[in-house]
């Protein structure tokens, strides 16, 4: 296909406009199934595989009373706040137990949207020589320690680098701004357990209670790393055994949950953008059918003129390509419209992990979308392509008369 | 230079009387040289156009063959065949016949441009001066009449200079000034550039510009 192929081509998209536009509306509707869809899958897929690195644990050990695991899992997954509370020498107690390689403890502590808080967000208190989940994330945009009333904040929370945010009147630095996770861990705030000491002390003078039986000293949860080669479930059943009024729960069991929920999402979806792939490609045929019916005149005289049959395929398999091309394009476009902006829309709709793509991948999609588009397009007017083909110029001629 | 056909026929299928076909052109043999204007007439559904088809290399006879000077024309695949209609043949056909998405002189220079050859708007605009359309090159097809239309198809032909032209009723929907406009034109480019006319025609004024009149009657050449 030459230029001169091309520039007659586009003269007639160009020229056409109602018919190039529908054409192109046709193909724009696939391409928006198959961007939008494939984003949406993968973004799941991308905020399933942060959650588990995130997550970065085996087992997670909580209060018996936590185990109400919905509440547990919503702190995860979509970024409810809670708090919960037990006695920090089931620190001591789980690094006892065979198999665990090493234990962390972590401290909640829900903010008020009172005015003592600047906002109402979870207050996740780590202790950084023991941390091996959290403190990875917070190195990349921290390279020193989490100081005494330092905090590193998640990416949905709403303070930037150096602002003071105030937590029960206590007056925090922001020093770090954590890499999205597209978990409930985006809405949380870090900080160590001097500042959360400091924290629970203030919440309990306006009378938060985080009180417990036995002593002051409290955690939330102790996240714990098995011994390569151990039973993960063995170790579980020796922790719930061991250690009482603490639930040991394997964090697998909590992401199984959400995978199953995604491989439901991911089907319905697929099964969606076969449905759209095949009814757009139906139609797109039959209005292929019709144009070059509706052209037939035109292709008759290009033939007097001297065009070969190979010539006039071309030519309907450029301009469909050129058309799917534009719907590609249009597709793309409005499903980044929808998908991009309303990301954490979607996100609270799913009650699932998810992480946008980062935009090398998203333009990678993009490009692979408007491929396909491309090729649909052209590939549903092969037919109408091929049966102009093998009219006989002379024949047509007759018949247009 | 000439186009020759050697004992050409055209038969379709179709159940006619006891048999299964019916010839739209019967056997026959006719040569038509460069310098001059052949004339066909005949009645309708006579095979005149049928005729023009085969000789412009629009449509394969069911028997005999077809020569442009040395060569023969069907025996050419397709696309070679395309080629040498573009380059060598020059066709009017009857009725409508521009693309509607294109201006009236992109019309007619879409011979040349389909293969890349130099356009020929020097031409294009003398052949429009010459049938009075010069003020509708930049028209649409969608905004001239029946005998603009044609005329228009007529340069399309003419601003090639094919070594043949064919012309099928060309016109047909003109006044007789125009008629006569377009009969000269043809009578002059045979004449002066030493190429082949073929005309089919009903009118009667064509007669005065042929210097071969053939008649048709039922496929045959009388």
């Amino acid at each position: 296909m030459t230029m001169k192929h091309f520039s007659l081509s586009l003269k007639n998209l160009l020229r056409k406009p109602g018919r190039t536009v529908t054409l192109a509306l046709l193909t724009a509707f696939l391409a928006l199934a198959v961007f939008g869809g494939s984003v949406v899958v993968l973004s799941l897929r991308s905020g399933l595989n942060s959650l588990e690195a995130r997550l970065g644990a085996d087992i997670i050990l909580v209060p018996s009373e936590a185990q109400s695991k919905v509440s547990f899992q919503n702190m995860f997954l979509q970024g409810t706040t809670g708090a919960f509370y037990m006695d920090a020498a089931v620190l001591d107690k789980a690094l006892e137990v065979e198999g665990v390689e090493k234990a962390a403890p972590q401290t909640f502590l829900a903010s008020l949207k009172a005015d003592c808080c600047s906002i109402k967000i979870q207050v996740i208190g780590i202790d950084p020589e023991k941390d091996f989940t959290v403190q990875p994330w917070i190195a990349r945009s921290l390279t020193r320690e989490l100081g005494d009333m330092d905090v590193a904040v998640g990416c949905k929370v709403e303070a930037g680098m150096g602002e003071i945010i105030r937590i029960y009147e206590q007056r925090c630095k922001v020093v770090a701004r954590l890499e999205a996770t597209g978990t409930g861990l985006d809405t949380a705030v870090y900080c160590n357990m001097n500042t959360m000491n400091a924290l629970l002390a203030a919440a309990e003078e306006k009378g938060v209670s985080h009180k417990i039986e036995s002593g002051d000293a409290v955690i939330s949860a102790v996240y714990v790393k098995v011994k390569d080669g151990c039973d993960i479930d063995a170790v579980n059943n020796r922790l719930n055994s061991h250690i009482r009024k603490v639930a040991a729960v394997r964090t697998r069991s909590m992401i199984t949950g959400v995978s199953d929920s995604l491989a439901g999402v991911s089907r319905t979806v697929t099964l969606l953008i076969a449905a759209v792939w095949a009814l757009a490609f139906i139609i797109l045929l039959l209005a292929f059918a019709l144009i070059i019916r509706e052209r037939a005149r035109e292709f008759d005289v290009l033939r007097l003129v001297g065009a070969s049959r190979g010539m006039l395929s071309r030519m309907v398999l450029l301009e469909s390509s050129l058309c799917g091309l534009l719907g590609g394009l249009i597709g793309v476009g409005l499903a980044a419209l929808l998908l991009f902006p309303f990301a954490q829309l979607i996100e609270s709709a799913l009650k699932l992990p998810y992480l946008m793509p980062d935009v090398g991948k998203a333009l990678l999609l993009a490009a692979g979308t408007i491929l396909l588009s491309v090729a649909v397009a052209a590939l549903s007017s092969v037919v109408a392509a091929y049966r102009l083909s093998r009219i006989d110029p002379g024949t047509a001629l007759r018949e247009g008369n | 230079m000439a186009v020759k056909a050697e004992s050409i026929a055209k038969r379709y299928f179709r159940k006619t009387g006891g048999a299964n076909y019916f010839y739209a052109v019967k056997p026959l043999t006719l040569e038509i040289e460069a310098g001059e204007v052949a004339v066909l007439t005949g009645r309708s559904g006579s095979g005149k156009t049928t005729l023009l088809n085969i000789l412009s290399g629009l449509l394969a006879p069911t028997e005999g063959k077809v020569w442009i000077d040395s060569t023969d024309l069907y025996s050419l695949d397709d696309k070679s065949l395309s080629r040498l209609r573009g380059e060598r043949i020059g066709v009017v056909p009857q009725g409508r016949s521009a693309i509607d998405t294109l201006t009236v002189l992109e019309n007619i220079l879409l011979p040349a441009k389909l293969y890349g050859r130099p356009l020929p708007v020097e031409a294009a605009s003398r052949w429009m001066e010459r049938l009075d359309i010069a003020n509708l090159r930049d028209a649409r097809p969608a905004e001239l009449s029946g005998g603009e239309l044609r005329r228009m198809a007529i340069v399309r032909a003419l601003a090639q200079s094919p070594d043949f032209l064919f012309a099928d009723e060309p016109t047909g929907d003109l006044d007789d000034e125009n008629t006569n406009l377009v009969l000269s034109a043809f009578r002059d480019y045979a004449h002066e550039q030493k190429k082949a006319v073929f005309v089919v025609t009903h009118e009667n004024d064509a007669l005065q510009y042929a210097d071969h009149i053939y008649k048709m009657d039922g496929g045959q050449i009388m």
